[in-house]
């Protein structure tokens, strides 16, 4: 298995049905599947002798309050064997529950942990699914785009009480998203010179 | 006569000097020997990810830089490749050498924290007093190229920030011919020690196999005799034209892994000075003014310039909708950005990829059954830095 287009090519012909959607571009394969797939497109992945993706980077989550399906879970994988990187992804409703990764790869379970942490994801049959990255006792998922940058609340030292606080956050003056955005492009012009130049060398 | 024991559980850190930050660990001990390890990480979470998402893309720099603290720069370079790759523009042949010689430097500064640091951890004062005085002269390269020691915001998408001043090349020329005199004193110092092999040798063994489940990147996974440098493997940059050997240890114990990082900064040494010698004057940033600012003296004459200037730091530059993930060969492991432009001049969603954070994970993998006393030394081996565990 050497280019991304036999990769691609093979996993369609062996997984047919559970890929929904496969597509090359920056030099990596992007594939969209079913959430139900995982554990069989995973173990698919990691043990067949063309492919063998042996290490899984990282799994995250984006939300998308706007769609029907909100959130969209992502799963990178390398290959050190064919050099390659592979991006699973599918999408979900907010209540889903979805299959952990623990049992195939290790590695999962810290990441599994900080997508539930982050966004509140729960994973079916995950050994320890407590929050990671948040303080102890902390509400609310942050990542998820109707979290506020401030968050709800913040931690000081009372010297009242003699011990640390939670309060609710009290700005003197709300957060401020200035928009700047404006139609501005750019000059197409620049991009025609250092072409014409490249073409002079 | 039969007693009931029981096992001891532990608090070790937030703070302790051997948790190298705010590691919380929680040990199950039967006596001396560790049955189990529970890493609560997060005390220094600074929820980096989310302020990204609200920031431009050119306000997400410094973000970066605090992540690994020890090596900003090397963050940085993830990040402007990822934009770079979207953008799809061209880095000037100096601005790339540029970058390797400080994402070397950013290998080296991390490099000597960590072998030294170890060693202090078991016991050995002396290797962080010589080697902290070569930091701190790497330190100063720093400043001299970007204005800060540690918060670089340097490497920009499109180059680097601003050309290197004059007289640097020299003087990083010559810290390259001191330079491994010192890694000699370090290694006499410490690799055939005795005291260091007997808190090293044979502690924290990972085989080949559990090194790629458990996502070992960077010297964690070299250490363990697989050849895996993304600078060889998928090379960003120049790294393509230079000649440098990637050390691969053989037991994928602790010393293995001191190796490894020893020889990796006499590589990086040579990396640097073949760059130092390959290096040619030039731009050192894409020239389209959509992307990287106009030199600040032209600011006063352009008209154009002014209006370039002012939108790129209020607005900023728009990338068009994309998804992409980059990683580059950080000192600590793979470094990776997955990015989600969504067309606006901020970025809709970017995940950092740290590599501590899979090292930290299998903790408790690493140190079962070994002693309270090996904590340190296995802690100490996998290079830990709160900035990037936490985020």
């Amino acid at each position: 298995m050497n280019t991304l287009l036999e990769l691609e090519k093979k996993i369609n012909s062996e997984l047919t049905t559970k890929i929904n959607n496969s597509e090359i571009k920056h030099n990596q394969l992007y594939l969209e599947i079913d959430k139900e797939d995982i554990i069989d497109v995973t173990l698919f992945l990691k043990t067949n002798k063309d492919t063998k993706f042996r290490q899984l980077i990282d799994i995250t989550a984006v939300d998308y309050p706007e769609q029907s399906q909100r959130f969209k879970l992502v799963y990178l994988f390398l290959s050190h064997e064919f050099n390659q990187r592979i991006i699973v992804s599918y999408n979900i409703n907010e209540n889903e529950i979805i299959n952990t990764l623990t049992s195939i790869f290790p590695a999962s379970n810290w990441m599994e942990r900080e997508v539930f942490d982050m966004y509140g994801i729960n994973f079916k049959d995950h050994p320890d699914l407590r929050r990671i990255l948040t303080d102890y006792g902390f509400e609310g998922h942050p990542l998820r785009k109707d979290f506020p940058l401030t968050g709800h609340t913040e931690v000081r030292y009372s010297e009242d009480k003699k011990k640390v606080v939670n309060e609710t956050v009290k700005l003197e003056q709300n957060y401020r998203n200035f928009d700047y955005e404006s139609p501005w492009e750019g000059t197409s012009y620049i991009k025609e010179l250092t072409d014409t130049n490249d073409k002079k060398n | 006569m039969t007693k009931k024991i029981k096992n001891l559980s532990l608090n070790f850190g937030p703070q302790h000097p051997a948790a190298h930050g705010v590691l919380r660990l929680i040990l199950e001990l039967d006596g001396e020997v560790v049955e189990k390890a529970d890493p609560h990480i997060g005390l220094l979470h600074r929820g980096t990810e989310k302020l990204i998402e609200n920031k431009t893309y050119m306000q997400a720099v410094p973000y970066f830089d605090r992540l690994d603290y020890v090596a900003p720069m090397n963050q940085e370079h993830a990040f402007a490749l990822a934009i770079e790759k979207i953008l799809k523009i061209e880095v000037p042949s100096r601005a790339q050498y540029i970058r390797v010689i400080f994402c070397e430097i950013g290998r080296i500064l991390s490099h000597i924290l960590n072998v030294t640091t170890q060693a202090l951890d078991v016991g050995a004062l002396t290797p962080s007093l010589w080697g902290f005085e070569e930091r701190e002269t790497l330190m100063t390269f720093y400043e001299r190229a970007s204005g800060s020691r540690l918060h670089a915001n340097y490497f920009r998408a499109g180059g680097v920030h601003q050309d290197l001043p004059a007289g640097l090349e020299e003087d990083i020329a010559k810290f390259c011919e001191t330079f491994p005199k010192i890694i000699n004193d370090l290694e006499n110092l410490l690799t055939d020690n005795r005291i260091f092999k007997q808190r090293n040798v044979d502690i924290g063994i990972v085989t080949k196999e559990d090194a790629l489940d458990y996502s070992f990147t960077g010297v964690m996974i070299r250490g363990s005799g697989v050849p895996w440098d993304l600078r060889k493997s998928q090379p960003y940059e120049c790294y393509d034209q230079l000649d440098f050997k990637i050390p691969v240890g053989k037991n994928g114990d602790c010393y293995d892994r001191y190796l490894c990082r020893i020889e990796e900064m006499k590589e990086s040494v040579s990396i640097i000075k073949q760059c130092l010698s390959k290096m040619e004057k030039g731009p050192i940033k894409s020239q389209d003014g959509k992307i990287t600012p106009p030199p600040k003296k032209e600011l006063k004459q352009s008209m154009e310039a002014l209006i370039h200037h002012f939108k790129l730091f209020t607005e900023g530059y728009r990338v068009p909708k994309d998804e992409i993930y980059t990683a580059v060969e950080a000192p600590k492991g793979e470094f990776g950005v997955y990015l989600i432009s969504d067309g606006s001049s901020k970025p809709y969603k970017c995940k950092i990829r740290a590599p501590g954070f899979s090292h930290l994970q299998s903790m408790d993998y690493l140190i079962k059954g070994h002693m309270l006393a090996d904590v340190p030394a296995v802690l100490g081996s996998l290079d830990i830095v709160f900035g990037e565990v936490d985020r």
